[in-house]
């Protein structure tokens, strides 16, 4: 299938301008955390569709399970208990890739096409041309891609590429009981959640407002919070999200620094490259690297 | 539900209390949701735990297990001291004018008429004052010191805002505002609606509870109103299907009172339940009773039901004694039961007092147990350590399991919380060799019924004249079976006003149930599901979701019991005139001519206004009853009681009674009040509930629900934590007069301690999920712990307030 | 200042290095390109049917394998909402979403099997064998305890030494048939986890 046709607009580790003539329509997913009970519908929806079954944990001492996201658990609640001004708040809020439109994880990735972005603002992961390396990790502001433990690809929440592909929802949004989830146009999630937050100032939450964090150029995944001065207590959700800085200092001045320096780092590479498949390039790079580094 | 699911938006405030409306029924609590967010509707839960519905409430606040009563009563009181209830509606629907027996009395916590002894209430003085032609007398200036609202009024006035703080450990504050948001829907323009579940059925209170409701909705005029009603969120998907078709040993399908020793006769038994209207004018629909019965019979035995046998009358077995659940598992712990059949049922989780339900297992002869799952039931006889320490060389029960198959490898129809019945159709076949559950109760009852031809044996004749007229014997279809619950003419239907018109001709299938006939004419299995499958075909099998009015009443969907009428009660959605009370949620009207409009009116539908035909159709007096006079076998008015395990050990409203501090007229069986716990040994409340990953004993066996909740817990607050030292995803051991069991344990501050009575009572909550079987982590079945105990009425056991202790394991 | 340790910026060219950078110079293989995984529902059968959880009993739509044509074994293979149902309107709560791992639970039964007097363990019976024991255990039973009149000798026709506890989860056809042949048999020990 050629790129064009599958609408990407970024592919990680590439430089091949990618055609862009056609505009699609920008899709979104908003999660308004105010109209959420935390039932777990979009954990369970998540992994039966895309043919997941996490392991069968232990309960930890709260309700979140499984624990964290893992290479199949690509959604998780995370509960927390907050006081505020007396009142007992429980605020949860679902977990997982927030589908950046300036995508740190693909612009860290150096595989080429294992992420990509499509012209609708979905960040795909492609396993088939994951190297393993982790380093989607490293670039994602919001610590959501894992490692699978069973193939040591790089998993997370695809916005169920594959549905939205043949005009449906994804499986979350589309099972959520109360409407927490919300799908459509990025533009009709933002009227969405401006009624949901006109809402929530009429009962009090003056401070409600939309997470869509500008410093990853906006996000294909939102959240109507009700404390949006607060974005912290909802499980840490970062409060001014940013690529990691050396997933930047990679696309200035580390990339042209590398590409200068090709034949001498990379030679050895190439060679595991050619025998043995960028999995194990991968493997031998970064060794060479912390036996670089462990000196020090 | 007297209203349904979607009519939910149509509310201006929700009450979420005795139940978890978003844990335990998700997608119909988006309801709930959806008023709020389009109608500014608010959300209010009161609930002993800050639960996944109070997460997304605008007002919350704690209250003690088992202290609903005192709660729902401090809000009557405050309506009726503050003047806030719907005058014209309470006046004209219900019967706060009607004239009570002068000797009815309420002293010390006990109605008159009580018998200690017995336990048990002789209703003589509660009933109303008659006139000469047996209509009940009434004082419409209400202020007769017998009319029911002054009894009414005195009795809650006693229900004040500190007493109900006191009682219910809810902060007086948090219960004022809660009173000033119910009392705003009093207003004609303003509906409150109330959803519950067990959080209220399974007290020794329990009916109590919900009748405390219903007369609040009653005083607010919020009953028959489109956002309104009093609504059980129930259980299964069917189990509202199968409350209908009335498994029960007291009922027949369709709530028709079963036969006892004392209904001699045909003629006796009819009468008893054939009631006689206590007003003029109303429509007393009870009075069809012989026609629903004779239909009945008619489905039942066919041909052999005929005039001349009392339609078989003497074939139906009459009831002698209790035999619910409890009363069943008492028998059987008593050994008088041989054999035990489970259909889709695992008493041994779902039966309280788990001790007792596997010593009575094993008294039986044989176990058969029908199911698509390895439920623990039948597997009681098996040891799976710690939490089924069973030794199966000392239990010589016979054992079978048979496969059925489950919802998505049959058809046939579900009835869900709204009444609505819906059909539903196969997707693949059962795994193996399973098979339908009418096959195998064909497949048994035609074995039977072969053996009776063959040998002989007791009484064969109904077993022999049961009409059977499946196409395959064996195999009974779900369309077969469908049409003859609805209903068919055995002979030509006339139109009782015209004999020349023919309604249905014989053979075919009925419309309603105003086409049921008491001479053999024709055949219903059950009066209510009448007209379901009509001569138009099966109505439940509709999928029109269609709502033009917005009201969303999508009334050719499915069909909805009775006659498709999706508001019950909705004559009293319109005032006096046959106006409605709020025109922009109008549910019908009357148009000059009939009643007509959003909905199957409840109501005969050329009963002109004026006529004052009063909406409680199937009260033989018209109206709603704030004072119940029948049917209530622990008072005609709700009084607050003690659990039976009660950490106060009094009752705060009646402190020197001791025949008042629990339910007087609950049933106690010998052994089973040495087998509770007192309040110095085991002093936290204990309270058993759901979370929303799992669905009762069912969900551990499916792995992705297993993934999201996969291990048993138990929850505690965080003083209680710190003053036994336990951490948060420890272990601790609770500990009932029963049983106990050992598990993780969640603290948190969604659990409060209140200040009761002077003291402080601390809550230990128990999830109820886990079992020996299934794809979750192997857990202790949580009835180790709970009391053999149930509602006066319902027999419902009360799961829900008991006594445990706690410590670190 | 931007904080990137040496050890991580040398770990992130080394990365570029190993990957991307070889594909500038012409030595990528084949390339791979991102394909979006195939809709796997595209010609499945879908059934509407209810979920047997709660009482709110949403709509579902089954999707199995195959078109239901003589050769193919139709296999339940994902559940979904029903958009149209009035009530759930597509969505699921977490067990309704959940439904396709119960319909194929490892605990499924499969086959009849009989738990023997005092044994410990399960014997597997044809339905014929099933059926059998059962019916005849049924009629021993009510033909020795049968009643057909009470003490004052009013005819009561009941049987009541064998109990019957009926399913909430079984369909209106099966409860009512369950009521009709259980009447039928006088038996008046019945009852229903709807109580519970």
């Amino acid at each position: 299938m050629a790129w064009q046709s599958l609408d990407i607009q970024r592919r990680s580790a590439t430089t091949t301008p990618m055609p862009h003539a056609r505009e699609a329509v920008e899709v979104a997913k908003l999660i308004d955390i105010s109209q959420c009970i935390g039932c777990k519908a979009c954990q369970v929806a998540c992994m039966e569709w895309n043919d997941l079954r996490a392991e069968v944990g232990t309960c930890t001492g709260v309700y979140d399970n499984p624990t964290d996201l893992s290479g199949k658990a690509w959604t998780v609640m995370r509960y927390a208990e907050i006081e505020n001004d007396g009142r007992l708040e429980w605020l949860i809020r679902k977990d997982g890739c927030m589908h950046c439109q300036d995508p740190g994880c693909l612009k860290a990735c150096p595989a080429p096409g294992a992420i990509v972005q499509y012209a609708n603002g979905i960040v795909d992961f492609h396993q088939e041309n994951c190297i393993g390396c982790g380093y989607c990790i490293t670039g994602c502001p919001f610590n959501i891609p894992r490692l699978s433990e069973q193939d040591h690809k790089a998993y997370k929440c695809s916005l169920c590429s594959d549905r939205v592909a043949v005009g449906q929802a994804p499986a979350c949004a589309k099972t959520c009981p109360t409407g927490a989830i919300h799908f459509g146009t990025k533009e009709a999630m933002k009227d969405h959640a401006d009624h949901r937050i006109a809402d929530l100032k009429s009962r009090g939450f003056q401070n409600a407002g939309l997470y869509d964090p500008p410093g990853v150029g906006g996000t294909h995944v939102m959240y109507v919070l009700q404390h949006a001065d607060h974005p912290q207590w909802y499980s840490n959700l970062p409060k001014d999200p940013a690529i990691s800085p050396w997933v930047q200092l990679w696309k200035g001045l580390a990339k042209p620094l590398a590409i200068g320096a090709m034949a001498a780092v990379s030679l050895a590479g190439l060679f595991h490259y050619i025998v043995k498949g960028p999995n194990a390039i991968s493997k031998e790079t970064e060794k060479e690297v912390e036996n670089e580094t462990r000196p020090e | 539900m007297t209203n349904h699911w979607v009519d939910i938006k149509n509310a201006d405030l929700i009450l979420v209390m005795g139940g978890n409306a978003a844990e335990a029924h998700p997608c119909g609590f988006k309801w709930v949701m959806e008023a709020k967010a389009n109608r500014k509707a608010k959300l209010v839960v009161v609930d002993p735990r800050f639960t996944r519905s109070a997460a997304v409430a605008d007002f919350y606040t704690p209250i003690r297990p088992g202290a609903d009563i005192a709660f729902l009563g401090g809000v009557i009181n405050y309506l009726l001291a503050n003047d806030k209830i719907h005058h014209a509606y309470v006046k004209a629907f219900t019967n706060a004018a009607f004239l009570i027996n002068e000797n009815f009395s309420f002293a010390d916590g006990l109605f008159s008429g009580y018998d200690a002894a017995k336990r048990k209430y002789d209703p003589a003085t509660w009933q109303y004052q008659l006139d000469a032609q047996g209509f009940a007398k009434v004082d419409d200036t209400l202020q007769d010191p017998q009319c029911v609202f002054q009894v009414m009024k005195r009795h809650y006035a006693r229900y004040t805002p500190e007493v109900v703080s006191q009682v219910t450990g809810t902060p007086r504050a948090d219960f004022l505002k809660v009173c000033e948001l119910i009392a705003d829907t009093s207003a004609p323009d303003r509906v409150m609606t109330i959803c519950y579940a067990l959080g209220w059925t399974q007290h020794t209170v329990g009916s109590q509870n919900i009748r405390t409701m219903a007369m609040i909705q009653l005083l607010l005029g919020n009953m028959g109103r489109a956002g309104g009603g009093v609504n059980a969120l129930r259980g299964h998907a069917n189990v509202q299907g199968i409350t209908d078709q009335c498994l029960y040993s007291e009922v027949l399908p369709g709530y028709l009172g079963a036969p006892t020793d004392a209904d001699k006769t045909r003629d006796e038994y009819l009468a008893k339940r054939t009631p006689k209207p206590l007003r003029p004018n109303q429509m007393n629909y009870g009075q069809n009773f012989p026609k629903w019965f004779a239909s009945l019979m008619t489905a039942w035995y066919g041909s052999a039901a005929t005039a001349d046998n009392g339609f078989g009358y003497d074939w139906l077995p009459k009831k002698d004694a209790a035999y619910d659940v409890l009363a069943l598992f008492e028998r059987m712990h008593q050994g008088q039961l041989n054999g035990f059949v489970c259909q889709g049922f695992n008493p041994l989780a779902s039966a309280p007092h788990k001790a007792k339900i596997d010593v009575a297992l094993a008294k039986l002869k044989f176990l058969v147990v029908i199911d698509p799952l390895a439920t623990e039931t039948a597997e009681f006889w098996k040891s799976h350590g710690e939490f089924n320490p069973a030794d199966p060389a000392k239990i010589q029960t016979e054992v079978f399991r048979l496969p059925a198959t489950c919802f998505a490898e049959q058809d046939g129809s579900f009835t869900n919380s709204s009444r609505v019945i819906q059909w539903h159709w196969k997707g693949a076949d059962g795994p193996g060799d399973s098979l339908s559950d009418l096959d195998i109760i064909g497949a048994l009852f035609t074995r039977l019924r072969a053996l009776y031809a063959e040998e002989g044996g007791a009484f064969p004749e109904p077993v022999l004249g049961l009409s059977w007229p499946y196409r395959i014997a064996a195999q009974p279809s779900p369309e077969e079976v469908a049409m003859e619950i609805s209903g068919r003419a055995l002979a030509d239907v006339a139109d009782p006003k015209d004999p020349t018109k023919i309604l249905a001709k014989a053979g075919e299938q009925l419309a309603g149930f105003a086409q049921l006939r008491d001479d053999g004419a024709t055949a219903a299995g059950n009066w209510i599901y009448c007209g379901m499958w009509s001569q138009a075909g099966n109505l439940t099998a509709r999928r029109d979701p269609s709502d033009p009015t917005g009201l969303g009443q999508s009334l050719n969907w499915g069909f909805a019991w009775p006659a498709n009428r999706r508001i019950l009660y909705n004559r009293a959605s319109c005032d006096l005139s046959g106006k409605p009370w709020d025109a922009s949620r109008a549910v019908i009207k009357w148009d000059g001519a009939k009643w007509g409009g959003n909905d199957v009116p409840d109501m005969r539908p050329d009963a002109k206004p004026e006529e004052a035909v009063m909406p409680f159709i199937m009260n033989p007096e018209g109206v709603a009853r704030l004072f119940a006079f029948e049917r209530m076998l622990d008072g005609p008015m709700p009084e607050h009681y003690e659990p039976f395990e009660t950490p106060l050990g009094v009752n705060p409203l009646h402190p020197d009674n001791p025949q008042a501090v629990s339910n007087p007229a609950a049933r106690v069986y010998p052994g089973d009040l040495e087998a509770l716990g007192k309040a110095a040994e085991f002093p936290y409340v204990a309270t058993t509930y759901r979370l929303v990953e799992h669905f009762h004993f069912w969900t551990k066996h499916s792995l992705l629900n297993a993934i999201t909740q996969p291990q048993q817990f138990v929850e505690i607050g965080e003083e209680l934590a710190r003053e036994k030292g336990i951490v948060n995803g420890g272990r601790v051991r609770v500990r009932s007069k029963r049983g106990e069991m050992v598990a993780v344990v969640v603290v948190t501050k969604r659990i409060r301690n209140l200040s009761v009575n002077g003291r402080k009572v601390h809550t230990v909550g128990v999830p109820i999920h886990w079992g020996f079987r299934g794809a979750t982590r192997p857990g202790y079945m949580v009835n180790v712990l709970t009391p053999f105990i149930g509602d006066a009425n319902s027999q419902t056991p009360e799961f829900k307030a008991f006594l445990v202790n706690i410590e670190k394991a | 200042m931007i904080d990137v340790t040496r050890r991580q910026f040398l770990k992130i060219t080394a990365a570029g290095l190993g990957g991307s950078s070889l594909a500038l110079l012409g030595f990528s293989p084949e390339p791979a390109l991102a394909e979006i995984r195939n809709y796997k529902l595209a010609r499945t059968t879908e059934t509407r049917n209810t979920c047997p959880y709660c009482s709110v009993s949403c709509g579902v739509l089954l999707y199995s394998l195959g078109d239901r044509s003589k050769n193919t074994k139709a296999e339940i293979i994902h559940i979904e909402g029903d958009p149209d149902n009035p009530v759930n309107r597509g969505t699921l709560c977490p067990k309704g979403a959940g439904l396709l791992d119960m319909i194929h639970s490892a605990d499924r039964l499969k086959y009849p099997e009989v738990r023997e007097s005092g044994a410990n363990g399960w014997k597997r019976l044809t339905w014929d064998e099933a059926f059998d024991r059962i019916a005849q255990h049924l009629k021993a039973d009510r033909d020795a305890h049968f009643i057909k009149t009470n003490a004052e000798g009013v005819t009561v026709n009941r049987w009541n030494t064998t109990g019957f506890l009926a399913s909430s989860a079984a369909s209106n056809e099966v409860g009512y048939l369950t009521h009709k042949v259980l009447r039928g048999l006088g038996n008046i020990a019945l009852d229903t986890q709807a109580r519970i």
